[in-house]
């Protein structure tokens, strides 16, 4: 009786979990891309800032896929024969844009903008990991409501200030409770039942 | 003696007509599905049924692969076909209930020959009701999750004040409930098929369906306690299935939904559309199978006048309508009457169904039409026209003209609205014929009850009869009794 008990707890648990395993998920899924191209090094190593590229991130929907004239930029002058980036050259040769793979892929009946997080105070790396350290980009979070509606309820556990929205080293402990607090007021987020409700993700 | 006879009949019609005895009952009814011959009627209806229910293979087939936005409804009229003939059959199948559960507990004698397919009936209506929000969400196999999330990882929980949520509770408790009545009621005469079956292959189905029933006397106290129960679960959710559903309406601020009448208007409706559908199945069958000793005239006054009397209350809810709207003072409850009934574009829906559910019931008062088969028959067909509009007009008439005219639009269903409604009618009936070629139509053993064999000992209904037991007894004594 016991043992059923138990092994049904356990069964329930692990269906539990399946649903929010990296199987279901795609979580930690490194991608395929049509370039080599690594966070790590461009951003860890060079420094470059992330809207260098992600050029819209603070005033559109989405942050932005750098057409392939940023890559050359740098690209024309520097490793401009190196083989592994012949798919940018002829991108650019071609006017064709690069058919990046995209990592993190929310469903159409959810509207997210990127650009009302950056203004609230929550920093890239709140959503992304640290980017710095991947060379190749896989999906930090499970992108499952549970986990929007974990920083929707209690934003001031998660936000920072507008100066450290691109740090990728920052932590949440990095600011106390009240400085939180204080930083909610300042941005001006609205109350817990405006933030979690329906229409505010599903138009 | 003769005198107080003739009079004990006008006051306790006989339910059972002609000269019957148990074995005689069982014969008549049992070999409907052992013996005899399907009859040539059967298969055309059934041919018929079962092309109409391809209709809803091919809504279904369509809506699946496309997706809702075939159907017609769309802004402002977000809800349409799909809740309009959600409605409908959920209510129709409320006689059934109110057949088996509440009449069961008045001891009203005769629910008895109609109970089994009134029962049957209630089933496979709530089965092409519930069709219809489970495709609305366009994605059914996610609909079970929706309704039942585990595991959750929304991080949020169904909307538990909202009527839509306790309607999947109110309905699926419905089913539950109609189809355990249904089937324990089937028990015993699952038994009778059973022990009177040659053919060994449906010997072995009906034993197999009838759990090994002997009719022992423990056997019956189980199944009186049983039954009895169930009967006693399902008489309240006569009332709240229907009530609930109608909260889908009245809980929101729509006007011309947002009324309190809504749950008894609502309740008294379905009742009085089942009633319909009841005639509209017993009428043909009775004549079809020869079932007139048990399904008698007066079983069909009986039915008649409940439809009299709940469509009088349904006619009450629609004046209670108009009357709110122009009580409420609020000048979009005003608009919204004068919409629906003379100034809006479907003003002929509001009139067709005054007539169908208002006006043509008005004839029942008459004794010559309540007495008429026939009259019967095509009353409730426009019964069951009408109970469809009313649901047309109080959810299309509401919507198309809402609180924002920029809004305003006109709804017309599509041709896979009509498929998909016409397909579940098909799908019904044919449920319907194969139901009365595999099952007893009437429950047997119940039949048997009624008559004078089983009644030996005085036990007649509640009227002074002392003398008439001496007479009965000594008529029916030299009959075998079986």
């Amino acid at each position: 009786m016991l043992m059923g008990v138990v092994l049904a707890g356990a069964a329930f648990f692990a269906y539990t979990q399946l649903a929010r395993s990296s199987y279901l998920t795609g979580r930690y899924l490194e991608k395929q891309q049509p370039v080599q191209f690594s966070h790590k090094h461009h951003v860890g190593d060079d420094g470059v800032d992330c809207r260098y590229c992600h050029s819209t991130v603070e005033t559109t929907a989405t942050a932005g896929m750098p057409p392939t004239q940023t890559c050359m930029n740098c690209h024309s002058q520097i490793w401009s024969d190196s083989p592994y980036l012949e798919p940018v050259r002829a991108s650019y040769r071609d006017n064709k844009p690069i058919e990046w793979e995209r990592v993190h892929d929310l469903p159409e009946f959810a509207y997210f903008n990127h650009s009302i997080h950056v203004a609230k105070g929550v920093g890239c790396s709140t959503c992304h990991g640290q980017i710095d350290n991947m060379p190749a980009v896989y999906q930090q979070n499970t992108l499952q409501m549970e986990w929007c509606l974990a920083c929707h309820r209690e934003p001031e556990k998660f936000i920072r200030p507008k100066s450290e929205i691109y740090n990728m080293q920052w932590q949440d402990g990095d600011l106390d409770a009240k400085e939180r607090l204080d930083l909610k007021a300042k941005y001006k987020i609205r109350s817990k039942e405006m933030m979690t409700s329906c229409s505010v993700c599903h138009r | 003696m003769a005198e107080l006879k003739e009079i004990q009949e006008r006051v306790y019609p006989p339910m059972v007509e002609g000269d019957h005895t148990f074995a005689t009952v069982s014969d008549k009814i049992g070999d409907l599905t052992l013996k005899k011959k399907t009859p040539y009627h059967w298969f055309i209806g059934f041919a018929i049924a079962f092309m109409v229910a391809q209709l809803l293979l091919f809504a279904v087939t369509t809506l699946l692969a496309r997706g809702i936005g075939i159907w017609g409804n769309n802004q402002p009229v977000g809800w349409a076909f799909d809740i309009i003939n959600f409605v409908w059959w959920i209510g129709i199948g409320h006689a059934g209930t109110l057949i088996s559960a509440i009449l069961l507990l008045l001891n009203q004698k005769w629910r008895t020959s109609i109970n089994r397919f009134a029962e049957a009936m209630t089933l496979f209506a709530v089965a092409c009701a519930a069709m219809f929000p489970l495709l609305h969400t366009g994605r059914p196999w996610l609909a079970a999750y929706w309704l039942f999330p585990y595991p959750n990882t929304m991080g949020i929980w169904p909307q538990f004040r909202s009527p839509l949520i306790w309607d999947v509770f109110a309905v699926s408790t419905y089913a539950t409930i109609s189809l355990l009545f249904w089937y324990v009621g089937l028990i015993p005469d699952l038994a009778t098929l059973r022990d009177r079956a040659k053919n060994k292959f449906f010997k072995f189905v009906y034993g197999a369906l009838s759990w090994g029933w002997r009719g022992s006397a423990r056997h019956w106290h189980r199944y009186e306690i049983a039954y009895l129960l169930l009967a006693g679960i399902s008489t309240p959710l006569v009332l709240s299935v229907h009530s609930i559903v109608s909260f889908d309406f009245s809980v929101s601020q729509v006007p011309g939904w947002h009324a309190t009448i809504f749950p008894p208007y609502f309740v008294a409706g379905a009742i009085f559309a089942g009633f319909a559908m009841v005639l509209i199945l017993c009428i043909p069958l009775r004549v079809w199978y020869n079932m007139k000793d048990f399904i008698t005239d007066t079983h069909l006054i009986y039915m008649g006048k409940v439809m009299l009397a709940t469509g009088l209350i349904v006619v009450y809810g629609y004046a209670m309508e108009a009357f709110f709207g122009w009580y409420s003072a609020s000048e979009y409850e005003v608009f919204m009457v004068k919409n629906r009934i003379w100034e809006g574009p479907y003003w002929w829906s509001y009139w067709l169904l005054i007539f169908c559910n208002g006006m043509s019931i008005q004839l029942l008062w008459f004794k010559r039409f309540r007495e008429s088969p026939f009259w019967l028959f095509i009353i409730s067909l426009v019964v069951s026209v009408g109970m469809w509009l009313e649901r047309f007009v109080i959810i299309v008439t509401s919507l198309n003209r809402d609180f924002l005219p920029s809004s305003w639009a006109m709804y017309s269903p599509t041709i896979f609205d009509w498929s998909m409604f016409i397909g579940t009618i098909g799908f019904f009936f044919t449920l319907i014929f194969l139901f009365v070629r595999f099952l007893p139509i009437i429950s047997i053993f119940e039949v048997r009850t009624l008559l004078p064999d089983a009644n030996v000992h005085g036990r007649q209904q509640d009227f002074d009869e002392s003398v008439l037991e001496v007479e009965y007894t000594w008529e029916k004594t030299d009959e075998p009794n079986r």
